[in-house]
Order: C-alpha cells, then structure tokens, then sequence
C-alpha cells in the first residue's frame, strides 16, 4: 500500500485497526541471486537499489537481530557531503543528494532536515584548513560557506565565544547539511525493499560462508540453515571482520565502540547542527526536544554495545566548553554502536579476491550519512560485478597499494580517524 | 572496561591514565625491500579484530610512561593480566597464556 494523505484518512474511518505491516517476514528460500549479509542501513539501502535501480529482485538480507538494532539505530543522524578528498566529496555528495530526494522515492517519511552543519574553529590555522575544506567541497560543486563569529553570534548566541583556551572565532557551513530520523530510514528502506520482492530475513544469524573447489561462495549457513546464493554481499558494519574472517578473508580495520547521549526534552533551543573544533563534539536537536549528542569513539578495540565512564565525561566537558549552558541539561540515555574502523578513516565499496563476494566495510563512524549512496554504489557494483565510478576509490586493495584516502592524515591508527 | 588497570611498575591505576596503541600480536618484519610488501602491509594494516581474547599494547601515559600489554576480552572487556611490554614476544599467541597468568612484578624504581 503507498502511504499517503487518502491512506491516513481511510485508516482513520476505520479507527487505525487495518495497517498492515510494512513488510513480510518470510522464511528463507533455498537459493537467491544474491544475498546481503547485514540488515543495517546499508544493506537495506543495497536491497533497494538492487532491485529498483538494477531490477534484480531475487534477493535475501539476512540480520542476526531486528531491524535498527544496530548502528543504523545508534547514530547521532547528521547528514552532511563536507569532505575534502576527491575519492570521498562526490561520494557523499551523492548520498546527501539521494537524501534530499528520498521520501518521495520510498514513499516513507524519514524526516529529512536539512537545517545546516556548522563546524566551528578556533585559531587562524584552523580556519585556513576549514577555509579549504570548504573551497574543495564548492570545487566539487557541494555548498559550503565561511561564518564569521559576528554571524555565529547571532545565529547561535549561546555558544562559548569567549572561551579564554579555545575562543570561537567562526564556522563552515553547508546548509544542505542537517539531521534525519534514522530509525525511519531502516523502515523506508525494508519496506521499499520488500515490495519489491526482497526477502528481509530477520534473527538470523550467518554462522559459515560456504565456498566450492574453486573458492567460489555457493552459499551461507545460518541459524535458520543453508541459503544458497550466486553472490554475497557483506554489510556487516562493526562485525565486517569476524563475517570476512568466514571466507578465509582479512581486513583493515579494527572494531571500536562509539557512544551517543540524549538529553531530556527541551524547548527548541539549537537549530543546525553544530560541531565544536576542538574536542570532537557535535550537538542538535530532535524534533521531540531531546539534544542528541556525541564525541570520539571511546579508543580501545571492542565488540560491546556500550561504552564507558572517562569518555561520559569526556564528551560532557567538550560540550560543556562549547555551550556552559548545557550544564542545565539533564542526560537521559546513552548507548553505544560498534564501529569498523578502516586503517585510513575511509570505506571500502568493493569487490574482493573472491569473485562472488563483494565487500562494503570501514565506515568508521560516518557511515549514517553515507546510507543511500553507499546501497546506491554497492548495488551497482553487484549487480554489474564492476565499481561505480563513485566508488572507484574506495578500494580494498589500497592499504597495499599506498593509495589510502586518509581525510585526517593520522596513519594506520584506526582509534584515531 | 574495568576502572583500574594493574600496572606493573605502578600498581593499580585508573583507566583514563593509560593510552591505548592496539594490537600487540604482530611481530614487525625485519627485513626490508620490495619484496616484503606483503609482510609490511600485513604488519602495517591487517588486524584480527578478535572477538574475544585479544592483546593490546598500553602506554601509561599519565603515570610510569611505560609501555604495557594488557590481555582483555574485546566483548565483556574482562581483564585478564597486564604485562611490561620489554617481556612481550609479539607474534605469539594471547590465547596461548592462561587466564591465571601473573604479570611479572619489577621492583620501584627499576630502569625506567
């Protein structure tokens, strides 16, 4: 059924008892064309696409847990295309642009907010390095403009300006930035998905990756026994490795916790987003009035779902720094998503040295804006066994071919991209 | 994670004090030239990303200054023992040492 204005008032005549579910939940077939392990963001995002962009329909996406039970659910929802490499810019480029489209697309309002990302800086060096992001972003064709602190004062009023160690001295902003409802993008994406045929196979869990003679993956065993495939796509975010490490494979990239926090709710208060230079802190608000908030990952290995007290506290100071009013603020929840940090801060859209198994990893902890391209390019480069042009970069090979795009320029450290 | 760490030099000490390097399983290859690429690279980028046992390098820099390895569980961030990392062989293997292992005490005031 398309939700629309005369689906809401049908629904409502008949006291809202007739909805049905948004998708099925069927038992797994013997064997699909392909079959998406990891049913986040991105591989309902690659379902989707497979399916409307490719019309390859014969499709499985196999989730251990319940939709938006990982990361996709865990975010901190900001969108954004300020990045300044140029095999990452037009990439997230085009997700923002598929975000702005989106609710039309899927037929499922996800709440796009395009309300504007505003990063802050604090010495003349800083500012020159945002000036360039924001010159090669608008290179690239993607909006970006420099905020003086007399502009930031009347936009923000209750940022720390003063602050005698790290005074607010401007910002970079792209409006086209902003937030969106994550849980409603898993939802848009499961639904559109399966509508089209896709099967969304929920609690269940892939155990082994089968291969023939010659290496070939003929199929996944699961807790709901063996599924047969053509080919395999792995979108198992922070669990990329120990799915990998099934078809004999090793990756760059490390697991770390991130956490986020909610504020009780509050009377609107901060409009944009708003990231604070120093300490890696980024802050808006939910439309229920909640300020949902966030900071570095937490910094050692780890496959928990939690996070722990010195970075509480870390990220509270930042905050704190940034806006002293916060103070007032009382936190009501914070969790912690699992991360798969590559070795350069940058993912991985790929093919890999098994010719049926494709490879989407190493989101870092970036990879909620990048939902619709990333299942846009993943798709793509499935359905025509051939990276889009998009993705080109973002290569497994480069660690060893020393073509890393490391936006950060910190090195094989993946705690600190 | 637990909030206090057992450092070998200081005893126990809070979490926050210590910065955590990573991986301590990889063993650097000694040789160099090209064609080593595929042990450097291996040394360099690819990790086990354990789910489970693993074994880290720490350095304790709010306190001794000393590099330490500490064995933990990546999932239930229990942890197992800490150890200097000068006795550290790495390459081997952390699920090889038991659970009951003692770090190897050092006297205060030893080479620092």
């Amino acid at each position: 059924m398309k939700y629309s204005l005369l689906s809401l008032v049908r629904n409502a005549s008949s006291g809202h008892q007739n909805w049905q579910p948004a998708w099925r939940s069927p038992d797994p077939k013997p064997h699909y064309d392909v079959i998406i392990i990891g049913g986040g963001g991105h591989g309902l995002s690659t379902a989707y696409y497979l399916a409307k962009v490719h019309g390859i329909t014969n499709v499985a996406v196999l989730e251990k847990g319940y939709l938006g039970s990982g990361n996709i659910g865990r975010n901190t929802t900001i969108i954004r295309s300020n990045y300044l490499l140029p095999g990452n810019n037009p990439f997230y480029e085009k997700s923002l642009q598929l975000w702005e489209g989106l609710e039309q697309d899927f037929n499922f309002n996800a709440m796009v907010s395009q309300r504007g990302v505003i990063n802050l800086y604090h010495s003349d060096g800083q500012r020159d390095a945002f000036i360039r992001r924001g010159n090669a972003m608008r290179m690239h064709g993607v909006d970006a403009e420099i905020l003086d602190q007399h502009t930031l004062r009347e936009m923000l009023p209750f940022l720390n300006f003063d602050n005698g160690r790290f005074p607010i001295m401007g910002g970079l902003m792209q409006r086209r930035g902003g937030t969106v409802r994550h849980d409603a993008v898993a939802w848009g994406y499961a639904r559109g998905a399966d509508s089209r045929g896709v099967d969304i196979i929920q609690h269940c869990e892939v155990t082994g990756i089968r291969r023939d003679a010659k290496g070939l993956v003929t199929g996944v065993d699961t807790t709901k026994g063996f599924i047969g495939c053509n080919k395999l796509g792995l979108a198992a975010a922070g669990n990329s490795t120990t799915v990998a490490k099934m078809a004999g494979l090793k990756l760059p990239i490390d697991s770390h916790v991130l956490q986020a926090f909610v504020s009780e709710g509050l009377k609107p208060w901060i409009d944009n987003v708003v990231t604070f230079g120093v300490g890696h802190f980024y802050i808006s608000q939910s439309d229920k009035g909640g300020l949902v908030f966030g900071g570095d990952i937490d910094g050692y290995n780890s496959y928990a779902q939690r996070g722990n007290l010195p970075m509480v506290e870390h990220v509270i100071e930042c905050g704190l720094a940034m806006i002293p009013s916060l103070s007032r603020a009382r936190v009501l929840r914070a969790w912690g998503g699992i991360m798969d940090m590559s070795m350069d801060g940058s993912p991985i859209i790929d093919k890999t040295p098994i010719d049926n198994l494709y490879l989407n990893a190493g989101w870092c902890y970036g990879g909620f804006k990048a939902t619709p391209a990333s299942g846009w390019c993943f798709a793509h480069t499935i359905a025509k066994d051939a990276p889009h042009e998009l993705n080109s970069q973002m290569r497994l090979d480069r660690f060893r071919t020393g073509y890393v795009m490391d936006e950060t320029g910190h090195g094989a450290q993946a705690n600190l991209h | 994670m637990a909030s206090l760490i057992n450092c070998p030099y200081c005893g126990a000490r809070t979490t926050d004090e210590f910065y955590i390097k990573g991986d301590a399983t990889k063993a650097r290859p000694t040789a160099i030239g090209d064609d080593t690429i595929d042990q450097w690279h291996d040394y360099v980028h690819i990790r086990e990303n354990v789910r489970g046992r693993i074994a880290e390098y720490w350095h304790h820099t709010g306190g001794c200054r000393q590099w330490l390895v500490v064995q933990r569980d990546s999932v239930t961030h229990e942890v197992y023992g800490v150890t200097a990392a000068r006795n550290w062989k790495p390459g081997s293997s952390p699920a090889r040492k038991t659970a009951s292992r003692k770090p190897p005490v050092r006297k205060a005031g030893g080479k620092r």
